[in-house]
């Protein structure tokens, strides 16, 4: 591989990631998903980093994974992004920041409708005052919560108290990353990196000190593709796909997989187990999974976060053995202890794949 | 005093309409961006469908020069404007031309495969293109895989920045398809146990022999021939290259590994093209490439009096056909000139 030709892609492109004064808009899975990850965002931009941002409790999904599976028509996903607009006006910030890629791909793509099609824009406008009576002002910037992290990697690497570094041996750590179709395959200018090689992941891995690696099947889609598993017929389709990443990254031992998207971090994590009990296969270090972390949970665990209230316990594979590379010290006894103090139970062990 | 010729661009077309323009009694001035003569003749080892040498071509071209021609290499025109009945350059060397005609012979430029980053040229060690093919030919050297091992299974693709919305080249550069059969051909000669494939949207073999060559690639020398388009390479740990591909007649995608991929590089217009456009004021398609004043019969015609073109600035095309447009040219010119 030929790291000059893909910096050379990198310096094309490039894009512009507001500052500050954020319009967060928060997805709709992911707080089922990896609960504290849009929490540790919001505490690493605001208490570590002292930016202003601000979520309006009145935000509701951009309808993309209707939109994208053919629920919803293009007209009220339009809409529906206008009101989301209309509620960031009239809270008065001018940086949008969606936590979800589709959303991230949804925005630039209402935007650049409205760009081709100005009387789509006007109609789009006429709904929702007919609607709801409101009006709305475009964003001045929009960026992926990853860019954000991306654009402020430096400062949290500042930051750090631990480093994507083996502790005893001072062995580099190697991540794989998976960076979620929506992101850049739509909009390439609008990611950083591109869609081929996007770098938004890799930056903040290589500031924190890892290692990325370029596996074969890296842009192979995670599992979720939306149809795949929606449609409960496709998800062999699912998990099929999942499997294929994992047997093209086993090879250069990743210590950790890397995710962008609300999606693909729980594909690349439960099918481990799925897959494990199906075939009898696992794909990490002694009988485990690779484990697999949201950029704002590594951004964390960088920071010195206590894992558990990363929520690094909800996940299938087990982190236990990143946390030991990375020299972080977490107490066993409190894993299944939730933020209230109430025993949250311990989840059954699955037959093969190994877990702490 | 003879009349006065200004031939922008000294490949094969500028080459031959200038020895027929001198031969016709007329002072030519060759004004070449390059350090040599013979555009894209001096990188190439042999020519389809024969595979003749290409350095016979160039001997020709130089050979039928005059040796009066005024041949300025390493230079570029700052600036040109057309003035009622001449045409004013003034040269990057600081020299200033005035001639009587100009003839537009800037040629085209390889597609830059970096574009289609999906198949990773600069990036993955085993992906080169047609043109790095033929110049590993014309150096005489091994072909091998970036590690030093010979190839056992090579992939050439066709239609790389050609054909493709995608990169904005719409339009078939004509000959890819037959350099990929004879490039085909010319590994199998190398290296005779090596597989080599050919994956191609359809194949244009419009030309005398081309028919021939690819039935010899098949027949003689068992090229496969899948008909898909390449979506995307990957690298693998060793080096080697997935691929990704559609088999179109089979209705199935499909996966392989290749030891090295060739891409076939297509035609996109002279850099040159935007700053002659604008000085001479002519006109280009939507492909970039200039718009003759007739299609059919007058294609060596711009749509300024007193400045013509030959060769590939009007679009991808065969040396041969070149050479017959660079005669064409050079016989228009005269006209024109004698009625002026
Ligand atoms: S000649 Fe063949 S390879 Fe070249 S653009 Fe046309 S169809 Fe594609």
């Amino acid at each position: 591989m030929l790291q000059e030709g893909k910096q050379a892609l990198w310096k094309e492109y490039q894009k512009e990631i507001a500052d500050n004064r954020y319009f967060y808009v928060r997805s709709c899975v992911r707080q089922n998903f990896f609960p504290a990850s849009e929490a540790t965002f919001l505490k690493i931009i605001t208490e570590e980093l002292g930016k202003d941002i601000y979520e309006h409790p009145s935000h509701t999904s951009c309808s993309g994974i209707g939109y994208h599976t053919d629920v919803i028509p293009f007209e009220t996903t339009m809409t529906m992004v206008a009101r989301q607009f209309a509620l960031m006006t009239e809270a008065g910030y001018p940086n949008l920041v969606p936590s979800c890629i589709t959303s991230f791909g949804l925005y630039t793509e209402v935007l650049d409708t409205w760009h081709h099609f100005p009387e789509v824009e006007a109609r789009v406008r006429e709904h929702l005052r007919k609607a709801t009576g409101r009006e709305f002002e475009k964003p001045a910037n929009i960026a992926h919560a990853s860019d954000i992290i991306f654009k402020l990697r430096n400062e949290i690497a500042a930051k750090a108290k631990h480093k994507l570094v083996n502790h005893i041996t001072g062995k580099t750590l190697r991540g794989v990353e998976h960076i979620g179709c929506h992101y850049s395959k739509m909009f390439p200018q609008k990611g950083i990196g591109g869609a081929e090689y996007p770098y938004v992941l890799i930056g903040m891995i290589e500031a924190w000190g890892g290692e990325v690696v370029d596996y074969p099947e890296r842009r192979h889609c995670c599992g979720f593709g939306f149809r795949q598993y929606l449609v409960k017929a496709n998800r062999g389709y699912s998990v099929a796909s999942s499997k294929k990443k994992f047997e093209s990254m086993e090879p250069y031992k990743p210590d950790f997989i890397l995710t962008n998207c609300p999606g693909c971090p729980y594909f690349l994590d439960r099918w481990q187990y799925a897959i494990a009990e199906m075939e009898g296969t696992t794909y990490g270090e002694n009988g485990m999974g690779i484990p697999v972390l949201t950029y704002e949970e590594l951004a964390g665990l960088v920071l010195g976060y206590d894992p558990w209230d990363l929520g690094l316990q909800v996940h299938q594979v087990s982190v236990e053995p990143l946390l030991d590379k990375m020299g972080i010290s977490y107490n066993p006894s409190s894993k299944y202890v939730g933020k209230n103090g109430k025993f949250l139970g311990v989840p059954f062990k699955p037959n093969t794949l190994k877990v702490c | 005093m003879s009349k006065t010729v200004l031939i922008i661009g000294g490949g094969v077309a500028g080459l031959e309409a200038s020895g027929v323009l001198s031969k016709l009694g007329y002072t030519i001035t060759i004004v070449e961006a390059s350090d040599r003569i013979g555009g894209k003749l001096n990188r190439w080892a042999n020519l389809f469908p024969t595979q003749r040498p290409a350095e016979e071509v160039l001997n020709y071209l130089k050979f039928q020069l005059d040796p009066n021609t005024s041949i300025i290499t390493n230079t570029k025109i700052d600036d040109i404007s057309l003035g009622k009945t001449q045409v004013s350059a003034t040269l990057s060397n600081g020299n200033c031309i005035q001639a009587d005609a100009v003839l537009v012979s800037t040629g085209f430029e390889f597609f830059d495969a970096r574009k289609k980053e999906e198949y990773g040229y600069k990036i993955y060690e085993n992906v080169i293109t047609s043109v790095d093919l033929e110049q590993i030919f014309k150096d005489g050297k091994e072909l091998k895989t970036s590690q030093g091992k010979t190839p056992k299974r090579i992939g050439i693709i066709h239609c790389v920045g050609s054909r493709d919305e995608k990169v904005g080249n719409t339009y078939c550069s004509k000959v890819c398809c037959v350099t990929g059969v004879k490039q085909a051909i010319e590994i199998k000669e190398r290296i005779p146990s090596c597989e080599v494939f050919n994956f191609y949207m359809d194949l244009r073999m419009f030309d005398r022999h081309f028919e021939d060559i690819y039935k010899k690639a098949q027949v003689e020398h068992h090229v496969q021939f899948i008909r898909g388009r390449l979506s995307e390479a990957f690298e693998n740990p060793d080096g080697s290259v997935m691929i990704k591909v559609e088999d179109t007649l089979l209705g199935k995608p499909m996966k392989m590994n290749l030891d090295l991929v060739v891409l076939m590089v297509g035609f996109v217009p002279s850099s040159s093209s935007v700053f002659l456009k604008k000085g001479l004021q002519l006109e280009t398609g939507n492909d970039g490439f200039f718009t003759p004043a007739d299609e059919h019969y007058k294609t060596v015609c711009s749509n300024q009096k007193g400045v013509f073109f030959a060769g590939a600035c009007t679009g991808p095309k065969t040396i041969e056909n070149t050479i017959t447009e660079a005669r064409a040219a050079a016989l228009e010119i005269a006209t024109y000139l004698n009625q002026n």
